[in-house]
């Protein structure tokens, strides 16, 4: 055990780590959007929408991540079209690539868990708020989208678990996030076991906190059944 | 299509082989994972608190820790460790482990965390009384757990394993980086020597979903077949 290059390498993984929260915590909140958009056009009756939907979340979820990232960080490149759009000055950042793939896939899963916790709402509350005259508009913003939410927290807290650790993927397209760091350590010291067990132990408190926050949270917000 | 075809003009063939490459990894994988989960099922189910905490550091840590750093671990650390077994016995040379090994070990622990928590939650919503009665009835513990508890427990951890094989099927891509020449690896070769990674990133993405595709339309088969009678 080299304990002097455990202590030395801990200020710059602890460095890295805040790129990977950044990573994180940004296609978090654009993957939540999207998941919202295709988690609704998933409960339209219009069977082309419909099918549409089910065919994204089912792409992003059949494939792995890392090819999402290699199509969107070296695939789309290629197109010379998109190169003279503004669109390119984008997708030439590496970071932004990860961001948009991390984007699209967190967005297939939280719409999967989205729809499902919109399935599950009881017909009854929602003909409870028709048959006191409120719009179905306010029926779906004030009623439906904050019983979805809560109904589907320990889902969600899960897949920002599986995101934390996706983010490690971006390492693969030259962004030094925490598993970048690690790997770059490891490659020029050789002590594979040293840097690991600094590097986990961040990963792991960052998913103790993200599992306490959700616990805390869905206490917060159960239904007093 | 020109750059599809089998032989020495295209990529058709190596792709082939990488898929095969592909599917035999996840599957050792997931075999790995199973004896992973055979051995520290038990340990979570103990009274014994002391193996309780080992079972749990292990689900926890792995399932808490990106797959691509344990794949560094043992990709970095695998021959170090295997040279350091090695040196006790008196053997100084460089020993190389093949990158089929430490790829389907690292991604076969991982999906062994996933399984031993499925493992788990089937035994435990077993229903108490299948236990007891077959204690009452002094059936010994082989029997016991292979006629009784098993059959049952397959039946509520299809679905859940049919997950983690997905998991599993996904992760082996995250191998690539070791030099394994798989789907991701022989993609990334293709892409590299005809300038047209589009074109070979987009189809490794579709040789990814007929694998998921095909391995659901069987599992789904399976899980008909252990659920008859229900």
């Amino acid at each position: 055990m080299d304990f002097e290059l455990m202590i030395n390498s801990f200020p710059k993984l602890l460095n890295a780590a805040v790129i990977t929260l950044k990573l994180l915590s940004v296609s978090l909140i654009v993957g939540l959007f999207i998941g919202l958009l295709f988690a609704i056009l998933r409960l339209n009756k219009n069977i082309f929408i419909n099918k549409f939907a089910y065919g994204y979340s089912y792409v992003f979820r059949g494939t792995p991540l890392l090819v999402q990232i290699f199509i969107i960080y070296f695939g789309l490149g290629q197109i010379e079209y998109l190169r003279s759009t503004f669109l390119w000055v984008i997708l030439k950042e590496p970071y932004w690539c990860a961001i948009i793939a991390f984007a699209l896939n967190t967005g297939a899963y939280t719409s999967e868990i989205l729809r499902s916790a919109f399935q599950t709402i009881q017909p009854g509350i929602i003909e409870a708020g028709k048959s006191l005259g409120i719009s179905n508009k306010i029926i779906f913003y004030k009623i439906q989208i904050p019983i979805a939410i809560r109904q589907s927290l320990p889902a969600y807290g899960n897949e920002i678990i599986l995101m934390m650790k996706g983010t490690s993927l971006a390492s693969t397209v030259t962004i030094m996030d925490l598993t970048g760091v690690a790997k770059y350590i490891i490659s020029t010291t050789f002590k594979p076991i040293e840097v690991f067990i600094v590097a986990g132990g961040i990963y792991l408190f960052m998913t103790f906190i993200i599992h306490n926050v959700i616990k805390y949270l869905e206490k917060k917000y159960s239904f007093s059944q | 299509m020109e750059l599809l075809a089998f032989g020495k003009t295209g990529w058709g063939d190596e792709l082939f082989i990488a898929t095969l490459m592909t599917i035999a990894v996840s599957i050792t994988a997931m075999l790995i994972g199973f004896i992973f989960a055979l051995i520290f099922t038990p340990l979570k189910l103990s009274k014994n608190k002391f193996l309780n905490i080992i079972a749990n550091c292990y689900t926890t840590i792995i399932r808490g820790v990106p797959e691509l750093l344990v794949i560094y671990l043992f990709f970095f650390g695998g021959s170090g460790a295997v040279m350091f077994v090695a040196s006790i016995f008196g053997y100084n040379d460089y020993i190389e482990i093949n990158a089929f090994i430490t790829g389907s070990l690292a991604i076969g622990i991982i999906s062994g965390a996933y399984s031993t928590e499925v493992f788990r939650g089937a035994i435990q919503s077993i229903d108490k009384g299948q236990f007891e009665a077959s204690k009452v009835l002094g059936l010994k513990k082989p029997i016991h757990f292979f006629k009784v508890i098993m059959p049952q427990m397959l039946r509520l951890a299809i679905p859940n394993l049919s997950n983690v094989w997905q998991i599993t099927l996904k992760d082996t891509s995250l191998i690539s980086v070791t030099g394994l020449v798989e789907i991701m690896r022989q993609s990334y070769i293709a892409a590299g020597s005809t300038r047209d990674p589009l074109f070979f990133y987009s189809f490794a993405a579709i040789l990814y979903l007929l694998l998921t595709f095909l391995s659901m339309k069987l599992i789904n088969k399976l899980e008909l077949k252990y659920s008859r009678g229900y």
